[in-house]
C-alpha cells in the first residue's frame, strides 16, 4: 500500500515539476492580491500592520482555493482518475497522497513566501513567526477540506465558481483562528490556544477529509 | 470456478440482464451507440453502481470484496489514463504500483517493444500520436497479472500490426485461464477461447 | 399492532405510497399555517403591549425569532435526511432534503432581512458583525452552496449522492463554524451589541412568538410536502404508477 501511496505522491510531484508554470501562477496570485491592499487602503504603516494577518490569510485562502481546480481535474480528463479509483488499495490513502502532493506544491510555497509579505505589511518579530506557523498548520487543512469540494464539483459546468461557494464557508474556522493567532500576539496575548485549535483542525481533517474526498470522487465518476 | 453474474434492472438502458462469464471465455458486448455498453463495463468493474442488482466475482458481491476485487481486474476505458507529461515507462510503473505489483524497467521495455514502441520510451507521452498513446495504454495487458480484463473499444486507433499483437495477448490470456469482457465495433479473430456475444439495445 | 410493525413505517419510505399521503396532509398543514399566522400576528400586533424601550419596532421579533429558529432547525433536519439518503440509499429521504433546502434558505433570508429592519431603529445601523448575525449569514451561504451543487448536476442520482455528502460535511462543520464565530466575536469586542440582555418578556409576547413558531412549522411542512410531490413526479416519471396517475388526470 505504501508503494502505491509513494507513487501517487511521486507522480504528482513530477507532474508539478514538469508543469512549473501552474505552480508559479498560484504563487503570483498570492503576491499580487496581498500587494493590492496597500494600494487600496493607503500606505500608513499602522493601518497595514493592523490588517496584515487578515490580508495574508484571506489571500492564502483564495490562492489555495484557485489551485484546487488542478487537484483532480486533469486526472479526470485523461482517465487517470478511473485507474486510481480502481486501484488495489484503499482510495482514501491514495487520495491523501494526492492531497499531500498538492499541498507541497501549492500550500508550502505560500507559507515560505509569507514572511516577505508580512514584512511588507509591517509585521515583525514574534507576530511574523506566529503568522508563518499558523499558515503552516492551516494551509494543509485548506487543501484537505478543499479536496472534498474539488471531488464533488468534478466535471461540472461552472465548477470553479461553484467550488468557491461550497468551500469558502467551510474555510471560515481556519481563517478565524489563523488570523486570530497573529491578532492575539499583536494584542499582547498568547497565541497558544489559537494554534492548538488549528492543530486540532488539522488532525480532524486528516482523519475525515480523505475519506470524504474519496467518496466524492466515487460519486463523481459514477 | 471463475464465474461472474450480473443482475441489473436499469430502466434507462437495459433491464433484467443476467449473465455469467467462465474461465477462458471472451464476452463480446455489442450493440448500437448509446445502448449502454460502456455503462455495463463500468458496472462490471465497479466504477458505477447499478440501479438494482449486483455483480458477483467467484460467488461474492464486488461491493463486499472492494479492493480484493480491484486487484483482479484490469480495466481499459475510452480514456488512456496516461499522464502526458510523463514518459511511458513512468506511467506504467505508477500504474503497476497502484494495482498492487511492482515492475522492473526491463519488463516494461520488453512490453513496449512488443507494442512496437521501441526507442520512444523516454519521451513524454504528449509528443506521441493517438495510436501510439493507445498502444502504451494497451501495453498494460502484457504486463498486468489480473485474471479479468475489461476492455472498452481496445481496437480503436490501432494499426494492423497492433491489432495482431492485441489479439495474441488476448489469446495468451485466455489460455492462461483468464476472462475477457470487451466491446468493439471492429471484427477480430481469436484462434482459441470461447467467444460469446451479448447484444444490448436495438 | 400495526403501528409497531416495521413494514407499516417502511411502506411510507417508498415514493409511491408517500405521494398520496403527502397530498392528503398538505391542506391540513396549509390551513394550520394560515390560521396560526393570523392568530399569532393578531396577538403580536394588537394584544402584546408596547415595549417601553423599543416602542413598536420590536414587533418584527414575532417574525424574526421564529424564522431564525426555523432556519437552523431546517438545516439540521435537511442534513439528517440527506445523511439517511446517503447511508441507507432511500430515495425519499434525499427528495425530502431537496424539498426542504429552499424553505430553509428562505427563512434564513427572512431572519437576516427582519434583523436588519429591527437593527436600524434599535442599534442605529442595519448590520453589525455580531456573532449571531454572522452565523446566520454563513448558514445562508451553506444553504446556497447545497442548492447550487444540486442544480449544477444533471444526473439525479449523482446530484442526490453528491449533495448528501456535502450536507454531511456541512453538519460536521456547522458546530465548528459556530464555535469559531463565537470565539472571533469575543476577541473583537466592542463591535458587537449585546442581544442577550433583553428585558423580561411579557407573557403575551411569548405567546405570540410560540404561535408564530408553530405557524412557520406548519408552513414549512406544507411547502416541503408540496415540493416533494413535484420532485417525486419528476424523478419517478418513468415508473408505472406515475404514468397511470397522469392518464387518470387526463
Amino acid at each position: 500500500m505504501w508503494v502505491a501511496f509513494k507513487w501517487v505522491l511521486k507522480r504528482d510531484l513530477m507532474l508539478a515539476v514538469r508543469g512549473r508554470s501552474e505552480v508559479l501562477t498560484t504563487l503570483m496570485f498570492f503576491i499580487i492580491v496581498v500587494s493590492l491592499f496597500p494600494l487600496g487602503v493607503g500606505p500608513e504603516r499602522e493601518t497595514l500592520a493592523e490588517i496584515a494577518s487578515g490580508v495574508v490569510w484571506v489571500a492564502a485562502l483564495l490562492a489555495s482555493m484557485l489551485s484546487l481546480g488542478r487537484l483532480f481535474s486533469s486526472d479526470y480528463e485523461d482517465g487517470a482518475l478511473e485507474q486510481l479509483v480502481l486501484a488495489a488499495h484503499p482510495l482514501p490513502v491514495l487520495v491523501l497522497g494526492k492531497i499531500i502532493a498538492h499541498w507541497l506544491v501549492s500550500g508550502l510555497p505560500l507559507v515560505l513566501l509569507s514572511p516577505v509579505l508580512g514584512l511588507q505589511l509591517g509585521l515583525d518579530g514574534e507576530t511574523l513567526a506566529v503568522l508563518i506557523f499558523s499558515l503552516l498548520l492551516g494551509t494543509p487543512v485548506l487543501s484537505l477540506i478543499g479536496a472534498v469540494g474539488a471531488g464533488l464539483t468534478l466535471g461540472l459546468r461552472g465548477g470553479g465558481v461553484l467550488l468557491s461557494l461550497l468551500v469558502l464557508p467551510l474555510y471560515i474556522p481556519v481563517l478565524v483562528f489563523g488570523a486570530g493567532a497573529v491578532e492575539a500576539v499583536r494584542a499582547g496575548l498568547e497565541a497558544q490556544a489559537h494554534l492548538s485549535l488549528l492543530g486540532a483542525f488539522l488532525v480532524l481533517s486528516v482523519m475525515l477529509a480523505p475519506w470524504a474526498a474519496a467518496s466524492a470522487l466515487r460519486i463523481s465518476l459514477d | 470456478m471463475n464465474d461472474l453474474t450480473c443482475f441489473r434492472g436499469d430502466r434507462r438502458l437495459f433491464a433484467g440482464l443476467d449473465f455469467t462469464v467462465e474461465t477462458g471465455q471472451v464476452l463480446h458486448v455489442s450493440g448500437p451507440n448509446g445502448a449502454g455498453k460502456t455503462t455495463l463495463l463500468r458496472i462490471l468493474c465497479g466504477l458505477t453502481q447499478p440501479e438494482s442488482g449486483e455483480v458477483r466475482w467467484r460467488g461474492q458481491s464486488i461491493g463486499e470484496l472492494k479492493e480484493e476485487y480491484a486487484r483482479e481486474v484490469l480495466y481499459l476505458g475510452h480514456l488512456n489514463g496516461l499522464k502526458v507529461e510523463l514518459t511511458p515507462v513512468e506511467n506504467l510503473m505508477a500504474w503497476a504500483a497502484l494495482h498492487g505489483f511492482e515492475l522492473g524497467e526491463e519488463a516494461i521495455l520488453d512490453a513496449l517493444a512488443a507494442m512496437a514502441l521501441k526507442g520512444i520510451d523516454d519521451l513524454p507521452v504528449k509528443v506521441l500520436s493517438q495510436g501510439q498513446k493507445r498502444r502504451v495504454a494497451l501495453a498494460r495487458l502484457l504486463l498486468g497479472r489480473q485474471p479479468l480484463w475489461i476492455l472498452d473499444e481496445p481496437f480503436v486507433a490501432l494499426d494492423r500490426h497492433a491489432v495482431g499483437v492485441l489479439e495474441g495477448a488476448i489469446e495468451a490470456h485466455l489460455d492462461g485461464g483468464g476472462l475477457v469482457v470487451l466491446t468493439t465495433h471492429q471484427a477480430f479473430t481469436l484462434a482459441t477461447g470461447h467467444l460469446c456475444e451479448l447484444a444490448l439495445g436495438g | 399492532m400495526r403501528l409497531f410493525s416495521k413494514d407499516f413505517w417502511f411502506q411510507y419510505a417508498s415514493p409511491k405510497t408517500f405521494y398520496p399521503l403527502a397530498g392528503k396532509l398538505i391542506p391540513w398543514f396549509a390551513g394550520a399555517a394560515v390560521i396560526l399566522t393570523l392568530v399569532g400576528l393578531y396577538i403580536g400586533f394588537f394584544v402584546a403591549p408596547v415595549d417601553y424601550q423599543q416602542g413598536n419596532s420590536y414587533r418584527v421579533m414575532f417574525i424574526h425569532v421564529p424564522a431564525a429558529w426555523m432556519s437552523m432547525l431546517i438545516y439540521v433536519v435537511m442534513c439528517a435526511y440527506a445523511a439517511l439518503g446517503l447511508v441507507l440509499n432511500t430515495r425519499l429521504s434525499d427528495m425530502m432534503a431537496a424539498a426542504l433546502a429552499p424553505t430553509g434558505a428562505m427563512f434564513t433570508f427572512v431572519t437576516l432581512w427582519t434583523g436588519a429592519l429591527w437593527g436600524r431603529p434599535t442599534w442605529g445601523t442595519y448590520w453589525v458583525w455580531d456573532a449571531r448575525l454572522t452565523s446566520e449569514l454563513i448558514l445562508l451561504f451553506l444553504y446556497l452552496g447545497y442548492m447550487a451543487l444540486r442544480s449544477a448536476i444533471d444526473d439525479p442520482r449523482r446530484a442526490s449522492r453528491a449533495s448528501g455528502l456535502l450536507a454531511l460535511v456541512g453538519v460536521i462543520n456547522v458546530p465548528i463554524i459556530y464555535f469559531s464565530v463565537q470565539w472571533w466575536n469575543t476577541l473583537h469586542q466592542g463591535a458587537s451589541v449585546s442581544l442577550t440582555s433583553a428585558p423580561t418578556m411579557a407573557a403575551t409576547m411569548f405567546a405570540a412568538m410560540i404561535v408564530m413558531t408553530f405557524a412557520f412549522w406548519a408552513y414549512a411542512i406544507a411547502v416541503a410536502l408540496y415540493r416533494v410531490r413535484l420532485i417525486i413526479l419528476e424523478r419517478e416519471r418513468h415508473a408505472r404508477w406515475v404514468v397511470e396517475l397522469a392518464e387518470q388526470e387526463r
